[in-house]
C-alpha cells in the first residue's frame, strides 16, 4: 500500500517518491531499530523544513515522558509525503499562474514584426496537413469502443488508448481499414476530424500548425479567409472522394473563398504527404466528372497564386519502405540496439512491430511514400546521385568541435578526405553489410520470377495469438530466398515488397504509381493512379502560378538499410529486422544498421528538392506552361535551450512548421510577395550537384 | 492561506536547524555522505537523517503534520476512485440505471436504424443565440495567450479569471455593431460549436449521436456556425457566413447525390435561417444571386425547433432591464446581492452594456404589434387558466384545452399589456389606467455621472424626467414597447431598426420590402416559391413561460438600471408569479410565437406563403425527468432540453431519413394554438 500510494503519487507529480519509508511494520514504535526515514521530496525547502519537523518534534518528545499512544504509521507518514507534497504542487501552480505573462521572455513572434512593416491577409490560405499528423475520431464502432462517439482515436492526447488499456486490440480494430477495399470495414467509420484542431496539434503541446496560425493571424488571418483541409490520410487519394467527398469539398472551399475574399488567388500550403495529396487535386479538379472535378482547364490558373510545400516528399521517402518491410524505422532499430529484450519479447506477448505492421499495411497512403522514379533517381546498384556525400553527422554525435561544424554540406568542405569508396545509397535494401558495399558483379542476379509462393505453414499461425500478418502465409525457404538475393535497388524493391505483402501492393497500385513517364501524352495518363507522381503527370496550364519547395537540410536521413533475418522463433511474424549492430567508422554515413543522407529526419533532399530544381525548373514536359520553381532551404539548428521548446530554426520534417524564417516566407507570400521579392531560391545542400547527375529526360 | 501555510514552516525551520545542531557530529557527517552520494539531478535533498539511541515516545502531530496527512488521505482516495472510475466499463452507468429504473428505451437511432432507416438527406443545424461557442482570434493586452480559445461557450473559465477583460472583448462596437478596433471575435466552426454549450449540457449533441447511428457523418452534416451576437445581415458583411452556408448546402446537395437538404434550425436559428432563405434568393449586391428557385431545388424541409417567429417577451426585459425571471427571483430571495454596492459589482450594468450592443437581441423583440400580441384590454390567450398549478395542486383538475371556465375567464390576465408599472395598473381595466405620453418627454440631464465609474449604460443619459415619464405612460403593448425602447435606448434601436423591423406588411409587393431588414420577420416577407418545401414547427408545451411583466422603479440611486421587475407582485388566479404573467410555452418562447405562423400564418395558401409550402405542428408535451438519473430527461419540453427528447428526435430523424410530414402523423396539438390563431385577425 505504502509502495502503491507512493507510486501514484510519483506518477501524478513527475517526480517519484523513493520507495520512501522503510515500512518496517513498526514504524516509530521500536525505536531501537532505528527507524529511518528517507525521504526524497522534490522540493528542496519544503523537504528540509517537513524533515526538520519530524526532528524538532522527536526533540521535544526525548524529554517528555511517554503520553500518547499514537502511531506514527507507515500509511500515515505515506499520506503525510503525499500532502506535502501536493501542497508544494499547488503552491507552485498557484504562483505560476499569478506570475504575469511578461515574466517569461517570449520572443516576438514573426507575424508581429511583419504587421509593423504593413503586412496584412490577402489571399486566402488553405492548409493540407501530411500522413499521420491529421486528428481521426470515430463515429461508429463495435461494442468494445462504446462511448468513444466523436472521440478523437488518432491525435489528440491519446486518452482514449490508456482508458482502453485493456483492449489495444479494440483500438488497432478500429484504425485498420478493409484489407480488400482499402476502405471502411464494416461497421466501423473512423473519420478525420474538421477545422482547424484537425491539425493544430498532434498532441497537447506538440505543435503542428499552431505556430503558424498563429503567425497568420496576427496580420488578420481568420476563419474565413484560412482553412485546413480535412482528409483521411489513410485512404489513398482518390479514395478520400470516392467516401468523403474531400476533394469536391476541397474545390468548394477554395472557390467560396476566391470570390468571398474579393477574387483574391488562394495561396496552398501543403506538408510532408499533403503535397502529393495536392498535387493529385491539381490533375483531379481539372479532370472531366467520373473521375475528375470537372473544374475545366483554367481552373487552378484561376484559382491558386502559388503552392508552398513544406517538406515535400514528392519522390517518396525511403522511410516508407522499411515501414512497410518490417514495421520499423531507424529509432525501432534503436530501441532494439539498447534492449533487445523488449520489442521481441515473447513472454509479455505484445508483439507490438506485429500489430502496427497488420494495421498500417491496410492504410494505401504509405504506398504513395514509396521512392519514385526507380533506379534513374534513387541509384543502381553501384551509383547513386549523393554519390559523394560527407557524413560528418558522428563526428556532431561524438561532440568534437569541428569548425566546419556549420557547413558541413556545403560541397567545399569535400576538401581532400573525400570517402574512397562511395556510398552506394542506391541499394535501398541489402542483407548484410558486405551486400552494401561489394561491388554489383559480386552479388547474385536477381531474379523476381524466382519468387513463387509455396504454400504456408499453416502451423505456425495458430500459435501466434492474434497478430497476423501475411508473413504468416510465406514458407521458411521463401523467406530465406529473399535474404539470399543481398541487395535491392527501388525497381527491385517494388517486386520485392509485391512479394511480401501482395494484397497491400494489389489495392494500392492500383491508386499509385511509382515509375518515370516516357511519354506524358499518352491516355493512360490521364488515370488518377498517376496524378500524385510528379514524374508521371504534367502540372497545370497555370503560368502564373508559383511552386515552392520549402525543406529542412543538415539532419542525418534515412536513405537505405541494411536487413538481417530475424533470429527463428516460433512467434515471429516478422522475418527480417534492421541489422542494428552494423556500424560504419567515424565518418561513415552508417549507423545502426542505416545509411544516412542529408534531409530533413524524414524526407532526404533528393526527394524534396528535385522536382523544384531541375524536374520542373524552366518549361519541361513535367511544367509544360512554366511555371516558376523556387527552392528554400533551412538549415538545421537544434534549439539553444530548453526554454525554446522545439527551437525556432529547427530543419526537421515537423519542427519546421515553427521555423522562424520559414513562417515569414510564407507570410510574405500570403500578403502578396513574389518568389523573386523574397530572395529567390536559398540553397544550402548540394541539390543542384545531385539532381546534375540525375539523367533524366525534360 | 496557502501563503500562511508557507510562512510557518520557515519559522519553525529555523529552530529545527537550532534543534539539529544538538544532534551528534556523527550524524551531520552521514547527513554530509549521503547528500554527496544521492543523486542531485533531481535537486532532490534527503532529509537528515534521525537515530534515536533511546527508547522514544512517538512523536506529536503538529498542526501542520495534519493538514498535510489529511490532504495526502484525501488525494489518495481521490485518486483511488478515479483509477476506479477509469477502470470501470463504459457501460457501468447505464447497467446502474437500468437496475434502478428498469430497462431504458432504445435511443431513437437505434431503434429506427432497426426499422430500416438509412441517411438520405443531408442535414444542416442552424444553432440559435446563445448556445453558439466563440473564440477569439485577436485580443487586447489584457487577453494574451488566449488566441484560439473560448471565450463562450465551454467553461467559462475566463470570465471568473478576468470578467472586465472578459466583457471588453465579448461586446460589439455601439456604433456599427461590428468589432471594435483591435478584437476579433469569431465563431468556433464544424460540429464542435455548439454540441455542447457547457461540459455535460448537451445542445446537439444528442441529435448528433442519433443521426450518426443511421450512417450520418460529417459529410452528410453541417453546422451552420455563426456569429449570433451581430445583426443576420452584417454576419454575411464581416464573415461571409450567408455565401458559406449557401455553398456548403450546394455543395452537400451535389456531393449526396442530389438530395436536398433538411435543416434543422433552432430558437434564434430559425429566424437566422428565414433571413437567408430571402437573402439567397435575392440579387447579388444585397443578396446571394441563388436565383428565384434556389429554396426549392435545395431544401427538402425546415424543421424548426423553439422558433420564436414572432419574437419573446423576454428579450424586451433583458434589453429593458437586463433580468429576466432567473434574475427577479434571485432579487427577491437574496435582496441585496444583485444590487449591492459594496462589492462594486454592478453585474447587471456590465451584461446589460454588453448585451445592448449585440444587435442579434433585436431580432427577438415580439413582432406584429397589438394584431398578435394583444392590446389593452384584449389578447389571443385570454381566458387562458394556469392549468399547471391546478394539475399540480389537485390531480382530478386537468385543465381542458377546449372548454375554459367562467372563473378564469373572469380574472383572467391582460398579456397584451407587456409591460405595466405597478400590480393594479396591471389589472385595472384600459378605461382606469390614466397615461402620459412618454415620447415627448424631455430628457433631463441628470448628474454627472462620474460616479458610477466605467460603467455606463445609457440610462445616464436619461436623467429623472425621462425615467419618471416612462414610468407615468403606466402600460405598454407590444407596438408601444418598440416605441419605449427607443426611448430608453437610442443609440442601440437606431443600429437595430437598421436591421431588423417589428410590424406587418400591408402590401408585401411594396418595393420597399425587398430591403434587408424585413427578411427575418416573418409578418413582411413572403415565403420562398417552393411548393414542395415543407415547414415544420416543433416545440415544447406545458411549461409556464414570461408573456408579460410587472416592473417598479428602482429605488433613486445614481447606478442602478432604474426599473426592475417588482418581485412583490403574486397573484394567483392569473398566473402572475414574482412580477411576471406566464402563459404555456416551453419556458423561453410562448406558444403564440412558436406556432402561429405555422398554425394560421403560413397555412393553406397565404399572401405570406404564396406558394403554398405545407406546414406542420409537432408540439411536444412536457414531462420532467422522474429522477436524477435521467439527466435533463429524454420526455423535456423546454427550450433547450427538448433537443434531448426522444420523440422529437425520432421525428428529426424520420424527416431526415425521407418521410414526409404526412408520413410523420401531421400535427400534433396539445395546447390552444389554434384556438388562440383564430382569435388573432390578420388579413391572409
Amino acid at each position: 500500500m505504502c509502495y502503491c500510494a507512493g507510486l501514484l503519487a510519483g506518477s501524478r507529480k513527475l517526480c517519484y517518491v523513493e520507495p520512501a519509508v522503510r515500512c518496517s511494520s513498526v514504524g516509530f514504535e521500536s525505536f531501537d531499530q532505528s527507524p529511518k526515514i528517507d525521504q526524497k521530496l522534490d522540493k528542496k525547502e519544503e523537504n528540509v523544513i517537513s524533515a526538520n519537523n519530524i526532528a524538532l518534534e522527536i526533540n521535544k518528545k526525548r524529554k517528555q515522558p511517554r503520553r500518547q499512544p499514537k502511531e506514527w504509521r507507515c500509511l500515515d507518514s505515506c499520506c503525510w509525503i503525499i500532502g506535502y507534497l501536493c501542497t508544494t504542487w499547488w503552491l507552485l501552480l498557484f504562483l505560476y499562474h499569478c506570475l504575469p505573462i511578461t515574466l517569461l521572455q517570449v520572443p516576438e513572434l514573426p507575424g508581429v514584426r511583419l504587421k509593423r512593416e504593413g503586412l496584412t491577409a490577402l489571399h486566402p490560405v488553405v492548409l493540407v496537413p501530411g500522413i499521420v499528423t491529421g486528428g481521426l475520431e470515430l463515429w461508429e464502432g463495435r461494442p468494445c469502443a462504446d462511448g468513444l462517439f466523436r472521440k478523437r482515436l488518432w491525435g489528440g492526447s491519446f486518452t482514449e488508448i490508456f482508458k482502453r488499456y485493456l483492449k489495444p486490440l479494440c483500438w488497432s480494430e478500429h484504425l485498420s481499414l478493409h484489407n480488400e477495399t482499402g476502405l471502411d470495414p464494416p461497421g466501423i467509420r473512423v473519420r478525420a476530424v474538421r477545422g482547424l484542431v484537425a491539425a493544430d496539434y498532434f498532441a497537447p503541446g506538440y505543435f503542428v500548425w499552431a505556430v503558424l496560425i498563429q503567425n497568420l493571424a496576427k496580420i488578420g488571418y481568420e476563419g474565413k479567409n484560412l482553412h485546413v483541409v480535412a482528409y483521411d490520410w489513410r485512404l489513398s487519394f482518390q479514395n478520400t472522394e470516392i467516401r468523403d467527398h474531400a476533394l469536391s469539398r476541397l474545390k468548394s472551399k477554395i472557390e467560396l473563398m476566391y470570390i468571398t475574399n474579393g477574387y483574391k488567388k488562394v495561396v496552398v500550403v501543403p506538408h510532408s504527404m499533403g503535397v502529393i495529396y495536392f498535387l493529385h487535386f491539381l490533375k483531379w479538379v481539372e479532370t472531366p466528372p467520373p473521375m475528375g472535378g470537372g473544374g475545366g482547364p483554367g481552373w487552378c490558373a484561376k484559382h491558386i497564386k502559388a503552392i508552398m510545400n513544406i517538406g515535400p516528399a514528392y519522390l517518396g521517402v525511403p522511410k516508407a519502405v522499411s515501414s512497410i518491410f518490417s514495421a520499423e524505422g531507424k529509432d525501432v532499430a534503436y530501441i532494439r540496439a539498447m534492449a533487445p529484450g523488449i520489442l521481441d519479447s515473447e513472454i509479455l506477448g505484445l508483439q507490438t512491430l506485429e500489430h502496427v505492421m497488420r494495421v498500417s499495411r491496410t492504410w494505401d497512403s504509405i504506398v504513395s511514400l514509396l521512392p519514385k522514379g526507380g533506379e534513374t533517381i534513387w541509384g543502381n546498384m553501384d551509383r547513386s546521385p549523393e554519390g559523394g556525400h560527407v557524413c560528418d553527422f558522428s563526428k556532431k554525435r561524438l561532440s568534437q568541435p569541428s569548425p566546419s561544424d556549420n557547413n558541413v554540406n556545403n560541397s567545399d568542405v569535400k576538401r581532400g578526405f573525400r570517402v574512397k569508396d562511395p556510398v552506394k545509397y542506391g541499394r535501398i535494401i541489402s542483407f548484410g553489410k558486405a551486400a552494401s558495399v561489394l561491388h554489383s558483379s559480386q552479388l547474385p542476379t536477381f531474379d523476381s520470377k524466382e519468387f513463387s509462393r509455396t504454400n504456408a505453414l499453416q502451423n505456425l499461425k495458430f500459435s501466434c495469438g492474434e497478430a497476423w500478418t501475411e508473413y504468416d502465409e510465406m514458407s521458411r525457404e521463401s523467406i530465406q530466398k529473399v535474404a539470399a538475393n543481398k541487395a535491392y535497388t527501388t525497381r527491385t524493391l517494388f517486386d520485392l515488397l509485391r512479394f511480401v505483402a501482395p494484397k497491400m501492393m494489389q489495392r494500392a497500385e492500383a491508386h499509385f504509381s511509382h515509375g518515370i513517364a516516357d511519354n506524358l501524352d499518352d491516355p493512360k495518363y490521364s488515370h488518377y493512379k498517376y496524378w500524385s507522381n510528379p514524374l508521371e503527370m504534367k502540372l497545370p496550364d497555370a503560368p502564373d502560378m508559383e511552386i515552392y519547395c520549402l525543406y529542412g537540410v543538415g539532419i542525418p536521413t534515412e536513405r537505405s538499410y541494411v536487413y538481417r533475418l530475424s533470429p527463428i522463433s516460433r512467434c515471429k511474424s516478422i522475418p527480417y529486422q534492421i541489422d542494428s549492430s552494423v556500424h560504419g567508422e567515424d565518418d561513415s554515413c552508417l549507423k545502426g544498421g542505416v545509411y544516412f543522407a542529408d534531409g530533413d529526419d524524414s524526407v532526404p533532399v533528393l526527394s524534396a528538392g528535385f522536382m523544384c530544381a531541375k524536374g520542373w525548373r524552366g518549361r519541361t514536359r513535367f511544367n509544360p506552361s512554366g511555371i516558376a520553381t523556387y527552392i528554400r532551404e533551412y538549415r538545421h539548428k537544434p534549439p539553444a535551450s530548453l526554454l525554446e521548446g522545439r527551437g525556432i530554426e529547427s530543419g526537421a520534417h515537423v519542427d519546421i512548421m515553427g521555423n522562424v524564417a520559414l513562417i515569414k516566407d510564407i507570410l510574405r507570400i500570403a500578403a502578396g510577395a513574389t518568389g523573386k521579392e523574397i530572395g529567390g531560391d536559398r540553397i544550402h545542400s548540394d541539390i543542384l550537384r545531385m539532381s546534375e547527375r540525375i539523367n533524366i529526360l525534360l | 492561506m496557502s501563503l500562511l501555510r508557507r510562512r510557518k514552516p520557515i519559522n519553525e525551520s529555523d529552530k529545527a536547524s537550532e534543534a539539529s545542531d544538538l544532534k551528534p557530529q556523527i550524524e551531520k557527517e552521514e547527513d554530509q555522505q549521503e547528500d554527496d552520494n544521492g543523486n542531485d539531478k533531481n535537486k532532490k535533498k534527503i532529509p537528515p537523517r534521525i537515530k534515536k539511541k533511546h527508547v522514544e515516545k512517538p512523536p506529536k502531530w503538529s498542526c501542520l503534520d495534519t493538514c498535510c496527512w489529511f490532504i495526502g488521505c484525501i488525494c489518495v482516495s481521490w485518486w483511488l476512485l478515479l483509477f476506479l472510475y477509469n477502470a470501470m466499463p463504459a457501460s457501468f452507468p447505464q447497467y446502474v440505471t437500468e437496475a434502478i429504473t428498469g430497462p431504458l428505451p432504445d435511443p431513437p437511432g437505434v431503434k429506427l436504424k432497426k426499422e430500416g432507416l438509412r441517411v438520405k438527406h443531408p442535414v444542416f443545424f442552424v444553432p440559435g443565440i446563445v448556445t453558439g461557442g466563440l473564440e477569439l482570434w485577436e485580443g487586447r493586452k489584457c487577453a494574451e495567450g488566449l488566441f484560439r480559445k473560448r471565450l463562450w461557450g465551454g467553461t467559462f473559465g475566463e470570465v471568473y479569471k478576468r470578467p472586465l477583460c472578459w466583457v471588453e472583448h465579448m461586446s460589439l462596437d455601439n456604433e456599427t455593431g461590428l468589432d471594435p478596433c483591435g478584437i476579433r471575435v469569431r465563431p468556433v466552426s464544424g460540429l464542435v460549436a455548439a454540441d455542447y454549450f457547457a461540459p455535460g449540457y448537451f445542445v446537439w449533441a444528442v441529435l448528433i449521436a442519433n443521426l450518426a447511428r443511421i450512417g450520418y457523418e460529417e459529410k452528410t452534416m453541417y453546422m451552420a456556425a455563426y456569429d449570433w451576437r451581430l445583426s443576420f445581415q452584417n454576419t454575411e458583411v464581416r464573415d461571409q457566413t450567408l455565401s458559406r452556408i449557401k455553398s456548403n448546402i450546394e455543395l452537400m446537395v451535389a456531393t449526396n447525390g442530389g438530395k436536398k437538404a433538411v435543416v434543422v434550425p433552432h430558437s434564434m436559428g430559425v429566424l437566422y435561417f428565414l433571413h437567408f432563405m430571402k437573402w439567397v434568393e435575392a440579387p447579388a449586391p444585397m443578396g446571394g444571386g441563388g436565383g428565384p428557385d434556389w429554396c426549392s431545388k435545395h431544401i427538402k424541409a425546415v424543421v424548426n425547433i423553439g422558433g420564436p417567429f414572432l419574437g419573446v417577451p423576454k428579450a424586451i426585459a433583458g434589453l429593458f432591464s437586463a433580468e429576466a425571471r432567473d434574475i427577479a427571483v434571485a432579487r427577491a430571495i437574496a435582496p441585496g446581492f444583485l444590487d449591492n454596492d459594496i462589492f462594486h459589482l454592478q453585474t447587471l450594468q456590465h451584461v446589460m452594456r454588453m448585451s445592448r450592443t449585440w444587435d442579434s437581441t433585436m431580432s427577438m423583440i415580439p413582432k406584429g404589434g397589438d394584431t398578435i400580441w394583444g392590446g389593452l384590454d384584449w389578447s389571443p390567450e385570454e381566458g387562458y387558466s394556469c392549468s399547471k398549478k391546478g394539475e399540480r395542486k389537485n390531480d382530478t383538475l386537468i385543465a381542458d384545452p377546449g372548454t375554459e371556465s367562467a372563473v378564469s375567464q373572469a380574472s383572467s390576465a391582460n398579456y397584451g399589456r407587456i409591460i405595466s408599472f405597478g400590480k393594479d395598473v396591471a389589472e385595472a381595466s384600459s378605461s382606469d389606467v390614466e397615461r402620459i405620453d412618454f415620447r415627448g418627454a424631455v430628457k433631463g440631464n441628470s448628474a454627472a455621472n462620474t460616479t458610477c465609474r466605467d460603467v455606463w449604460t445609457e440610462y445616464h443619459d436619461m436623467g429623472f424626467a425621462g425615467i419618471k415619464a416612462v414610468a407615468e405612460y403606466k402600460t405598454y403593448t407590444a407596438e408601444s414597447i418598440v416605441d419605449l425602447l427607443h426611448f430608453v435606448a437610442p443609440k442601440m434601436m437606431a443600429r437595430g431598426t437598421a436591421h431588423f423591423s417589428y410590424g406587418i406588411a400591408d402590401n408585401l409587393d411594396d418595393p420597399k420590402y425587398k430591403h434587408f431588414k424585413y427578411w427575418s420577420n416573418p409578418l413582411e416577407t413572403t415565403l420562398p416559391n417552393a411548393p414542395e418545401m415543407e415547414i415544420f414547427s416543433l416545440y415544447g408545451v406545458g411549461l409556464p413561460t414570461e408573456r408579460a411583466y410587472v416592473y417598479k422603479l428602482s429605488h433613486a440611486a445614481e447606478c442602478y438600471i432604474p426599473f426592475q421587475i417588482d418581485t412583490s407582485a403574486d397573484d394567483e388566479d392569473t398566473c402572475l408569479k414574482d412580477g411576471v404573467y406566464s402563459m404555456d410555452g416551453d419556458e423561453t418562447v410562448p406558444v403564440l410565437s412558436a406556432g402561429f405562423m405555422c398554425a394560421k400564418g403560413w397555412r393553406g395558401k397565404t399572401r405570406f406563403n404564396p406558394s403554398g409550402i405545407r406546414t406542420y405542428i409537432r408540439e411536444y408535451s412536457h414531462s420532467p425527468p422522474a429522477n436524477l438519473l435521467e439527466g435533463r430527461g429524454t420526455l423535456s419540453g423546454a427550450h433547450v432540453d427538448i433537443m434531448g427528447n426522444f420523440a422529437l428526435i425520432e421525428d428529426v430523424v424520420r424527416v431526415a431519413a425521407g418521410a414526409s410530414g404526412e408520413e410523420l402523423g401531421g400535427d400534433q396539438v396539445f395546447s390552444n394554438i389554434f384556438n388562440w390563431s383564430k382569435k388573432i385577425n390578420l388579413q391572409l
